[in-house]
């Protein structure tokens, strides 16, 4: 007899580390998504009956995934038009089914890459990452992306239906198709952590489920920078997520406590960061990272290696282009050669029209006019800033700015 | 002269093939096309919401999901491929010159 808690326990870290693999494996071997998971669920309902008579076996997923494939056979031949796929499963079942040796390959990479398929809507590879892969419920992706339970259910459906209609492959892209994918991957994951990042409370677990599939796949992808630069940006990031928000206001890198951040995840990030640069193959990501690390590592705002982030930006500015980053790039060169260099550069973004609505243009103006002590510039930018500000956090931090002019 | 046909509707209904081979309107239509002889062949899609649209800019391949609507191209043609799956048609479709200006959907046929 194992106590129950313990069992519990056991379920639960097998759920969140083996979810996704056993979902994997059984869509390998039934291609079929709604089976793969309706027996994957079997299994964990499974494990919580017969765990605590049995023991926690030694290698819960192998046990899970075998009970899971047990499950699918059994209703695959109630289904006479699935003969053919009973046939493929009873090979593999006739193979000594061994679980606690047998070494089950790593099917992940292939759900991974098929959920993140490019011929899907963006949104639709989102929410169908979060459910096979990381196994949460139609309802928490629901809720963690602000939309109804039935709309979810139904994008999920859709996407779905869609890989099997279309004739979408799951496998791993081959190697000319591979880096034009690994970009919908790494974009997918990195939306999934800032989903959780910028909230101040429920959708936080978003973000842990980000940085756990990404580090999911840099097993899988040992020899891909740009996974290790991601996992690396978001490890940084998420190391100073404490200090970002001080009692419902919005506190900027200058102004944060950085005693607060958490400094074995900026080592951790820091490291990642390392291995990815010795690979020589630069990309967006790891840029992304890189000026993350130059914040994290500077012991005070003062320090902070303006020069070396503003050549980051100019780096990430070829290889990514976009108004974003020119204006992030105006920032840096504002506090490393001067004001006036980044104001010029902010009042060209704003003429050429590229940044309309985006509320971080106005107070990206505002803050440098503001350092520049032109007041009464200042203030109208703040205003400006204050008609288009997204979250109430950032909203009482542009406040309290305008009011302190 | 040869014609092609697309036939369009707005899919807010999806009869099954059964049921449009029980449709008389479709058994007058086909008999009346099988009787002059001038079928070269054809398919029925399945619906939009399968669709993937491929472009090619300056050598690089763009894929996005759905149907090429709501930009000014129309349809110029069309080709009916065998495939192993939708990688290989998208590559297929990358190849076709006037995915280099225009853009090339990629519909599965109803089987």
């Amino acid at each position: 007899m194992t106590e129950p808690d313990e069992v519990r326990v056991a379920v639960a870290a097998a759920y969140r580390d083996e979810w996704g693999q056993v979902v994997a494996t059984l869509i390998g071997l039934t291609g079929n998504w709604d089976l793969a998971e309706d027996c994957a669920q079997d299994a964990f309902t499974a494990a919580l009956a017969t765990w605590p008579r049995d023991g926690i076996p030694g290698r819960p997923g192998a046990w899970l995934t075998t009970t899971a494939r047990h499950r699918a056979m059994d209703r695959l031949r109630r289904d006479s038009t699935a003969a053919a796929k009973v046939r493929g499963l009873a090979v593999l079942e006739r193979n000594p089914v061994e679980p606690r040796t047998e070494e089950i390959p790593d099917e992940r990479l292939r759900l991974i890459f098929t959920c993140c398929h490019p011929a899907l809507p963006f949104p639709a590879r989102v929410a169908l990452t979060l459910r096979t892969l990381a196994g949460l419920s139609t309802g928490e992706i629901a809720k963690a992306f602000l939309t109804g339970e039935p709309a979810m259910a139904q994008r999920i459906v859709r996407a779905k239906r869609k890989i099997t209609e279309a004739g979408i492959p799951y496998r791993v892209p081959p190697a000319e198709l591979l880096p034009q994918r690994l970009t919908s991957v790494l974009a997918v994951l990195y939306l999934i952590f800032n989903e959780g990042y910028g909230d101040e409370d429920g959708r936080r677990s978003l973000a842990a489920e980000g940085i756990h599939l990404a580090r999911v796949l840099v097993r899988l992808l040992p020899a891909e920078p740009e996974a290790r630069g991601l996992l690396a940006l978001m490890l940084l990031l998420e190391a100073r997520r404490e200090s970002r928000i001080d009692d419902g206001v919005l506190v900027t890198l200058e102004d944060q406590d950085r005693s607060r951040w958490d400094h074995a995840l900026i080592a951790e990030g820091v490291a990642t960061l390392d291995e990815a640069l010795a690979v020589r193959r630069a990309g967006p990501y790891q840029v992304q990272a890189a000026i993350a690390a130059c914040h994290a590592t500077a012991p005070d705002a003062a320090a902070t290696d303006w020069p070396q982030i503003a050549a980051r930006y100019d780096e990430l500015a070829r290889l990514a282009p976009s108004p974003v980053v020119d204006l992030n790039r105006a920032v840096a060169i504002a506090m490393a050669d001067g004001i006036a260099a980044g104001l010029a550069l902010v009042d060209e973004l704003a003429e050429s029209g590229k940044l309309e609505g985006y509320y971080l243009l106005p107070a990206t103006r505002a803050d440098l006019l503001r350092r520049a002590g032109r007041r009464r510039e200042a203030a109208e930018s703040y205003e400006a800033a204050l008609e288009l500000v997204p979250t109430e956090a950032e909203r009482r931090y542009l406040t309290a700015r305008l009011n302190s002019l | 002269m040869k014609y092609v046909l697309l036939i369009c509707d707005d899919e807010t209904k999806s009869p099954t093939m059964a049921e449009i081979a029980a449709d008389p309107a479709y058994q007058e239509y086909d008999a009346e096309v099988n009787r002059r002889g001038a079928s070269l062949g054809g398919a029925r899609l399945r619906p939009a919401a399968a669709a993937t649209t491929v472009r090619v800019r300056d050598g690089e391949t763009l894929v996005s999901d759905g149907p090429f609507a709501e930009t000014k191209d129309v349809v110029g043609g069309i080709d009916i491929i065998e495939c192993a799956d939708l990688d290989e048609a998208l590559a297929l479709a990358a190849l076709h010159p006037y995915a280099r200006h225009g853009c090339v959907e990629v519909r599965p046929v109803w089987e």
